[in-house]
This record gives structure tokens, C-alpha cells and sequence, in this order.
């Protein structure tokens, strides 16, 4: 991190600076992944970007009230001195080059950051369906049948492609260390796209508010070395996952804080669905397959105890 | 069902913290009732405050509201820090959640809607009508009406200390969380009620100003000839008028959710959450901008005053206010871009947001090119100003790095946006206020602040602010998230000390503040402003005694210039002894907006408790008010010339200038009282 050339720029330039880069570990000034080292570079651009005005500003106003201080009977005094075509133009010109030049990395970089782009890699990416509950997170593994609370695993250099929900009131997916957040809203479904280059375990959380337990709402993100160690946590989680059925989750779905992690086995594949659709229960099915049929049976046995009573 | 949801588990006499707060803030209560009594003062303030609607002693209340919400707002801001720094690694600190989250509610509202803008309006209501040299605002009694419902809904906002509690969503009360199902209890409705009063309260009075600057400004004064203030206060209020009405919207849906079972804003049934957060910062964004605006005049008219010069780019100034007023209402979705918008939607509102930093240079170089040339006196005003300058310039460039989507990504939520917005709403608008406060003091009370505990007060803000909010944008950096309740980081721990000094210092800085009136009071006759005009100022409002007389202007003035009062100095007129007087046409006072502040309480406390009778009262004793001032033929009456001429020649002989031996060579300058010693 500390090789990166902006960096160097901004050493020099504040003691707040030099502060926060030397406590960053654990930040999103200490990325792990492309897409949070991609933020990171933009943040510190921007940034540099716009020190060229404020700068400036601060400078001047130092120099200024100085130098026009009332008992330095020296400097010149124009009381009535108040309009130049001059300066006029060049304080709307600066400020509008900058915003300019920003307003063009902005457009670049939203679009190259956002996190319903899927990301470039030759490795298959690994799914994951998120449901933000009162007060844990519960992720499920669609293709390989299984499911944690406040436990995530994935091999680095490996894309992960996460479908996000909520269960409860609104949260947001955040992993600093990996990329931006996204938020978790009931009856709608996000989708955040993340890569971890390095293995680590890196603190997950919601960001934001969602009631009394919030602040326990923490799971940790394990990015493993290798793919093999990563079948090694499937395998885990397997062996000691108990069955997440409708009865289970709904059992889970009761409010609860500071949960330890828990494993299960899926037996079943549209529990993610069938969260999402809860939210509609009460319009008209328009099932028509087979498995249309059984995700609204589904929603329909969700919906029976609902986690969330409307008075 | 007499009492509603009302029962005696609702008063929280369980709880020592609560009860040591309500105890203490009683207390002072009634050591006030008591002091009115002993010195026989109801009549005086009944006859000449609470029932008054002269636009500066309207003002004076809402200062004083502010101040007191100030103070409420600030404990909270303590106790937060307090318990953040002692909630760290498996400590659980003083506070339980339930406790805890009222508190950061109770924080962001108090300090918005019931500290920041009472304190604009406060400001607005005491210098906009002198500025255009009017002698009251266009709709006098709606002005005492908004300041009662203000009162209002800062009763009921105190209310839910003590009966029930207060909402535990977040100031912005997002739902579904503050949908019934998660906040069955009545906190919501009174954050709810709250709001809508005050709301109500702040439409009317930016209608009211509207009327006022177009209509009642002094003859010869051009649209682009009003003082700067004028025209940002204008700008503010034009934003109140077009933002306000969807708050109003927004908290009436919430609202018939949670009682008539509707579905706008609920997960399920079709309702849509997202309306509300869109509909929210539709308001909530052009809010910052209403907060802000005004502090830009004050600094504007300051660092003229003190530069004793005009303004640089009075006309620029203009625009770019207005740039910013429309700016931003186009940029609401950079309080959730990661709702998960498309690129294109996110991008465009990343950027409209971002242009709104070219008004706002504009504005820094110009304040300092004011500076530029002049001659600059360090009062506490132009302290305020420069911290601001500086603070803000800091708060603005954190705030258009948010405006990034991509930055925004992992900025948003965490403590990097609390430093961010508290870096614009203490550095600007509060600070703006506090410049304004200690600039217009002597021309709201005849005698000026004193300057030393001034400076102190000053010195402790802004250093605080530095130690309290630096190490939250550090700790956003970390990856802090708001709103938490305790923390188990231990690299997070030191930033959480220094901030938690740093609320001390700003409570110092506080401190020196209620000091520097009470000391001031003690001094006032030494500190006396005689003239009218301590600070050799530029606008209208220092044309007149300190304070001015109740009809502001015996004699109304004619404009020709920006700096209107300076052009009647330079010219020989400003001290001028009228031929005559003529009558002057006042409003009377009346209690009517006493007595409809005092139902809208009842019915809001009624429709928070579900008692329908009360509300029922409530609601008919406002629309009996309103019927009985609409028979009251006692609106106004007209100032005898001779009362004039009595008033105004005990001004004059204050300022040593003979009336009865008066010539035109006198008009010039007062022969009495203190000047400052730069001229313009």
C-alpha cells in the first residue's frame, strides 16, 4: 500500500493523512480485493483532484487576513474595490475544470465499479444468496446446498457473485476490506459482485441501522488460499450443517442478537426465492410450471408465521 | 380508553438516568417560574413577548428556543461519545440499545429541526425586515402563529423523555423499520407530529418572508440592490416553500401506515419502502441547503463589515445562491446510491452533485477577495468566518469525494459521512449563526458581546470540532459503521478517546458562550452601543437605534445603493433629524397564536396516544381560535407622531445631536458613542 505513487503524493501533505495511513490495517484503506483497491485508488484521485482548489483556498485565507490584518496601515486598502471581469472568470473557471475532469473519472468509474457488474475472471464465480435477518446474516450456497450464519467462505481470486435480500428492516452488505456495500431490502432483491486477491479473514457487517441487535450483526469473510481448502470448509459445513427446511427458517427468521455461526444443508433450492416473494403473498399466483408452483407453496408456508407481524 | 394507549408504565420512573435528567431539567424549570414570580414578570412577558408580534422579539424567542434545544441536543451528542468510548472490546457501556438509539435519534433531530433552524429563523426574523427597512414582516401575526407551533412541537419532542420514549430509527426514520411492525410503540408518532407541526411552522414562515422581501422592501430598493443576507434568506426560503410540502407528504403516508393500515411504504402488500427514502431526501437534501444558505449571508455581510470594504461579486454572489438553491434539488439520490441505482442513474446524480462545488468556490474566492485589499478587524464574527472558511472548505471536498459513486460505496454509512455532514452543519451553518449571533447582538439588545470570552468560545469550537470529527473520518477509513451501539476494534479504541475530548472542548466552547452573556449582561452599560451602528456596518439595519424602536424606522429610508447605509454616511444624511413625523402603522399584538400553539400540543399529544377525545379538543379549539381571530377587530393601530418624535429624539440626544438646535452639517456623524476606527 505504501508503494502506490498517490500515496506518496499525499504524505507530505497533512498530518491527518499521515495519521490515518499509518492505523489503516483492517480498512478500506487496506484492500484485499480488486474491486476495494479499484475504490480505494478513485478515493485517493478524487481526492488529490480536488486539494488543487482547497488548497489554495486555505492558503489564501491565512495569507489574506495576514497581510490585510487592520493595524498593517502598509498594505493597500480599496474600499470600494468590488468587481473584476478577471477574477470573476477565473474563480468560475478553475472550480469548473476541476469538476470537469472529476465529473469524467465519476462516470468512468461508476460504471466500472458498479456492483451489478459482473466481474472479469476465467474462474467460474461462486454464488451466494444473502438474507439479511433480525440480527445475523444468513448465506446460502445454491449450487452446493448448503447454508451459514454470520460465516462466509470463498477461495481467493475467485469472483463471487452475491443476490442480496432482506428478511427484516434494511441493511446493507458491506465486507470494507473487499469492495463496497449494497443494500439489503425486503421483497427486493441486489446484487454486489466481489473478489478477495489475498487470503484472509475479513470483518463483514451491516451498515446500516436495523433496530436494537445492528450492532451485533458481524460475520466474518474467509477468503482461503486455495480451492481445495475452500472444499474443505464445504465439507465442514456439510458434515455438521443441520437441515435448513421451511420450519427451521422460520425458527431462525425469530429476532435474535449476537448470533454464533451456525451451518445447515439445503434441502431447499427456492428458500431464496421464496423470501423474496413472501413480500407479494397476498397477489394473485401466477404459478404456472412445476417449480413455480412449489416456490408459491413455499412462500405460502414462509408467510404463515411471518417473521415480521404487520399490527 | 379514556387515556388512549396512555398507562403508567409509559413514564420511564425506572430508569435513574431518565429520572436524574427530568429531575434536573424540572428543576431549572421551576427555578425560572419562581424567579418570574418573585420579580412580578408574568405580565411583562405575557403583554410584551409571548403575545408580541414584532418581528425581532419573535426572533429573540426562537434564538432563546434554539439555544435551550442546543444544550438538550448537545447532552445527547456527550452521552454518545461517552458511551462509544467506553463500549469498546466486550465492554457494553451505559447505555442499552433501547436506550441508546433514542438518543442518536433524539440528537439528529433536535439539532435539524428544533436547534439549527429556530436558529436561522431566529436570525431571519430579526435582520431580513431591518435589512429592506420594513417595520414588521407582511403577515405579522403568522409569524407569532409558526413560532408558537415551533414551541409546539418542542414540547412534544421534550415530551417523550418522560411520557413513552422517543423513536428508535435513526433521525431519518426510515422503514420498514419504522413501520408498525418493527416500532409498534409510540415513537414514531411523536417524531412523526413532531416534525409535521414544526414542519407547518417553517412553510408559513418562509411564505410569509417571501411576501415580505418582495413587497415591503424600502422604496428604491432593486431586487439586486437587497443585502446579501436578504437575498440568501430568500433563496432559503423559496427551497423551504418548494421541500417542505414533501416532508409534509412523506410523514402523512408514514403516518396513515401506522394508523389506517395503509401499505405505502410497508415490505409487504405492495408498499414501497424506497418511496420513502426517495421522498425523505427530496426534502432532506435541499434542507442542508436552507441550513446553509443563510450562514453564507452572515459570513458574507461580516467579512464585508469587518474588511471595511463591500463585498467582492455581490451579483456573482446572487447567482451562485441560486445555482445552489436549484442544484440542489436535483441531487437527492446521493444519500443512496447504493439502493443499487444503474450506473448511468448513479453517475448523473454523482455529477449534478459535484457541479453544485462550483457555486460554492465561487463563493470561498469571493469572501476572499473581500478579504483581499481591506482591512481586516479580528472580531469573534470574523473568527467564525475564517474557521468556517477553512473548516468548510475541508467538509466540502470530504462531501463532493462522497458524491463519487464509486468512493461513495465504501464512504457511505460509516463514520467518514458523519464527519463529513457535521463538518458542513457545525463548520457552515452553526458557525454561520454563532458569526451572526455575536454580529447582530447589539442591534438586538443595545449592547454588545463581550469580545474576550467571545474569542475563547471560538477557540474551543473549533479546536473541538477538529478533535471530535478528524478521528471520525479516520475511523470511516477503518471501516466504522454509525449507529453502533458498541465496538469490539481495538484499532478503533484511541480515535473513539480523542473524539470523546474532543465533545468536552465543544462543551467548553459552549460554556464560554452562556458566560460571555451573563458576563455581557453584567457589563451592558459599558459595553453599550449608543450609535446604532457598533461595527461601522454597510446594510439598513445599523441605520436605526440599538435596539431599534418597535416600528424600526421613524422615517422610512430611500435606497440607492447595495451598502445603503454606507451611501447615506458618505452622502451626510445617516444621522438626519426628520422635519416631522408621521403616523406609523402597526400590528397589535394578540395571544391567538399563544392559544393555537397550546391545541396543536394537545391534539398532537392526543394523536400519539390514540386519546380521540383530547384530539377532538385539540382540533376544535384550534379552528375556535382561528374563528376568533378572524371576529377580532383589534388588528392594528397607528403610532402618534408625537410618541415617534419622543422616541426618536431620545435616540438622537443619546448620540449628543441637539434636536432643537439642529442643522443639516450634524447629520453627518453622531457626536457621541463609540466608532470603530476603519471607515469604508
Amino acid at each position: 500500500m505504501r508503494n502506490s505513487r498517490p500515496t506518496r503524493l499525499l504524505w507530505g501533505l497533512s498530518p491527518v493523512v499521515t495519521a490515518l495511513l499509518t492505523g489503516c490495517q483492517g480498512g478500506i484503506l487496506d484492500p484485499k480485493g480488486q474491486v476495494a483497491a479499484d475504490e480505494k485508488s478513485l478515493i485517493i484521485t478524487a481526492t488529490v483532484l480536488m486539494l488543487l482548489v482547497v488548497i489554495p483556498v486555505i492558503v489564501m485565507t491565512f495569507l489574506f487576513a495576514w497581510k490585510y490584518r487592520a493595524s498593517n496601515k502598509d498594505a493597500i486598502y480599496t474600499p470600494k474595490w468590488s468587481h473584476s471581469n478577471k477574477i470573476e472568470a477565473v474563480v468560475w473557471i478553475i472550480p469548473i475544470i476541476i469538476v470537469s475532469c472529476l465529473a469524467v473519472v465519476t462516470w468512468n468509474t461508476t460504471h466500472k465499479l458498479d456492483p451489478y457488474r459482473p466481474l472479469d475472471s476465467d474462474k467460474k464465480p461462486i454464488n451466494v444468496q444473502v438474507v439479511a435477518m433480525n440480527w445475523k446474516w444468513l448465506f446460502i450456497y445454491p449450487d452446493l446446498n448448503i447454508a451459514t450464519v454470520n460465516q462466509l467462505a470463498f477461495p481467493k481470486n475467485v469472483p463471487v457473485n452475491f443476490r442480496i435480500t432482506s428478511d427484516a428492516a434494511m441493511n446493507s452488505f458491506f465486507i470494507p476490506q473487499l469492495g463496497g456495500q449494497i443494500y439489503a431490502m425486503a421483497g427486493m432483491e441486489t446484487k454486489l459482485h466481489l473478489i478477495a486477491n489475498e487470503a484472509g479473514t475479513y470483518k463483514g457487517m451491516s451498515s446500516n441501522y436495523s433496530g436494537a441487535g445492528f450492532s451485533g450483526m458481524k460475520f466474518n469473510a474467509i477468503a482461503t488460499e486455495t480451492p481445495e481448502q475452500f472444499d474443505a470448509w464445504v465439507q465442514k459445513v456439510r458434515a455438521a450443517g443441520k437441515s435448513l427446511n421451511a420450519d427451521a427458517y422460520l425458527a431462525l427468521a425469530k429476532p435474535s442478537e449476537n448470533n454464533p455461526v451456525a451451518f445447515y444443508t439445503m434441502p431447499e433450492p427456492r428458500l431464496f426465492d421464496a423470501v423474496l416473494h413472501k413480500y407479494m403473498a397476498g397477489r394473485q399466483s401466477l404459478a404456472a410450471t412445476d417449480d413455480e408452483l412449489k416456490l408459491a407453496a413455499l412462500t405460502k408456508r414462509l408467510c404463515e408465521t411471518p417473521a415480521v407481524k404487520e399490527q | 380508553m379514556l387515556l388512549g394507549k396512555l398507562t403508567l408504565d409509559a413514564i420511564p420512573y425506572k430508569e435513574p438516568i431518565i429520572v436524574a435528567a427530568l429531575s434536573g431539567a424540572g428543576l431549572m424549570g421551576l427555578v425560572v417560574l419562581a424567579l418570574i414570580t418573585k420579580f412580578g414578570k408574568w405580565g411583562y412577558l405575557w403583554k410584551e413577548w409571548l403575545t408580541s408580534v414584532d418581528h425581532k422579539k419573535i426572533g429573540v424567542m426562537y434564538i432563546v428556543v434554539a439555544m435551550i434545544m442546543l444544550l438538550r441536543g448537545f447532552a445527547d451528542a456527550l452521552m454518545m461519545r461517552a458511551q462509544l468510548a467506553m463500549a469498546t472490546d466486550g465492554h457494553l457501556g451505559v447505555f442499552p440499545p433501547e436506550h441508546y438509539d433514542q438518543i442518536f435519534t433524539a440528537h439528529g433531530v433536535i439539532m435539524i429541526i428544533f436547534m439549527a433552524m429556530p436558529f436561522m429563523t431566529g436570525l431571519m426574523n430579526i435582520v431580513v425586515p431591518l435589512q429592506i427597512g420594513a417595520r414588521d414582516v407582511a403577515f405579522p401575526f403568522l409569524n407569532s402563529l409558526s413560532f408558537w407551533l415551533l414551541v409546539s412541537a418542542v414540547i412534544l419532542v421534550n415530551l417523550s423523555l418522560g411520557v413513552g420514549n422517543f423513536a428508535r430509527t435513526g433521525w431519518v426514520a426510515y422503514p420498514p423499520l419504522s413501520e408498525l411492525g418493527f416500532s409498534p410503540d409510540v415513537g414514531v408518532d411523536y417524531y412523526t407530529w413532531a416534525l409535521q407541526i414544526s414542519g407547518i411552522g417553517t412553510t408559513l414562515t418562509a411564505i410569509n418572508f417571501l411576501v415580505t422581501i418582495i413587497k415591503m422592501r424600502a422604496p428604491g430598493m432593486k431586487l439586486m440592490q437587497m443585502p446579501i443576507f436578504t437575498w440568501t434568506c430568500t433563496w432559503a426560503n423559496v427551497l423551504i416553500v418548494a421541500s417542505f410540502p414533501i416532508l409534509t407528504g412523506a410523514l402523512a403516508m408514514l403516518s396513515l401506515d401506522r394508523y389506517l393500515d395503509f401499505h405505502f411504504f410497508t415490505a409487504e402488500a405492495g408498499g414501497n419502502a424506497m418511496m420513502y427514502l426517495n421522498l425523505f431526501w427530496a426534502w432532506g437534501h435541499p434542507e442542508v441547503y436552507i441550513l446553509v444558505l443563510p450562514a453564507f449571508g452572515i459570513f458574507s455581510e461580516v467579512i464585508s463589515t469587518f474588511s471595511g470594504k463591500r463585498l467582492f461579486g455581490h451579483t456573482s454572489m446572487i447567482i451562485a445562491s441560486g445555482v445552489i438553491s436549484v442544484l440542489g434539488f436535483m441531487v437527492w439520490l446521493h444519500h443512496f446510491f447504493t439502493m443499487g441505482s444503474g450506473a448511468d442513474v448513479n453517475a448523473f446524480f454523482g455529477i449534478a452533485t459535484m457541479v453544485i462545488s462550483v457555486p460554492t468556490g465561487v463563493k470561498l474566492f469571493n469572501w476572499l477577495f473581500t478579504m483581499y485589499q481591506g482591512r481586516i478587524r479580528f472580531t469573534p464574527p470574523v473568527l467564525w468566518t475564517m474557521g468556517f472558511m477553512v473548516t468548510f472548505s475541508i467538509g466540502g471536498m470530504t462531501g463532493v469525494l462522497m458524491a463519487v459513486p464509486g468512493a461513495d460505496f465504501v464512504l457511505h454509512n460509516s463514520l467518514f459521512l458523519i464527519a463529513h455532514f457535521h463538518n458542513t452543519i457545525i463548520g457552515g451553518a452553526v458557525f454561520g449563526y454563532l458569526a451572526g449571533f455575536s454580529y447582530w447582538f447589539p442591534k438586538a439588545f443595545g449592547f454588545k458581546l463581550n469580545e474576550k470570552l467571545g474569542k475563547a468560545a471560538f477557540w474551543f469550537w473549533q479546536s473541538g470540532f477538529m478533535f471530535a470529527f478528524i478521528p471520525l473520518y479516520i475511523l470511516g477509513f477503518l471501516g466504522m459503521t454509525r449507529r453502533l451501539n458498541h465496538t469490539d476494534n481495538p484499532a478503533w479504541d484511541p480515535w473513539l478517546y480523542i473524539a470523546c475530548v474532543g465533545a468536552v472542548l465543544i462543551a467548553c466552547g459552549i460554556g464560554c458562550q452562556l458566560l460571555q452573556i451573563v458576563v455581557s449582561i453584567r457589563d451592558r452599560k459599558k459595553l453599550a452601543d449608543v450609535t446604532g451602528d457598533p461595527w461601522n456596518g454597510h446594510t439598513l439595519e445599523w441605520s436605526t437605534s440599538s435596539p431599534p424602536p418597535f416600528y424600526n424606522f421613524a422615517v422610512v429610508p430611500h435606497v440607492h445603493d447595495i451598502d445603503a447605509f454606507t451611501d447615506m454616511k458618505e452622502k451626510g444624511e445617516a444621522y438626519k433629524v426628520p422635519q416631522k413625523y408621521a403616523p406609523i402603522h402597526m400590528p397589535s399584538n394578540t395571544a391567538t397564536g399563544v392559544y393555537i400553539g397550546g391545541f396543536t400540543t394537545l391534539l398532537g399529544f392526543a394523536l400519539i396516544w390514540h386519546i380521540w377525545w383530547l384530539a377532538i379538543v385539540g382540533l376544535v379549539g384550534i379552528i375556535g381560535a382561528m374563528l376568533a381571530r378572524a371576529y377580532d377587530n383589534n388588528l392594528d393601530y397607528y403610532v402618534q407622531p408625537d410618541e415617534v418624535e419622543a422616541i426618536e429624539r431620545a435616540h438622537f440626544e443619546n448620540m449628543g445631536i441637539d434636536v432643537d438646535n439642529y442643522s443639516e452639517r450634524d447629520a453627518d456623524k453622531p457626536r457621541r458613542g463609540s466608532r470603530p476606527t476603519t471607515t469604508a
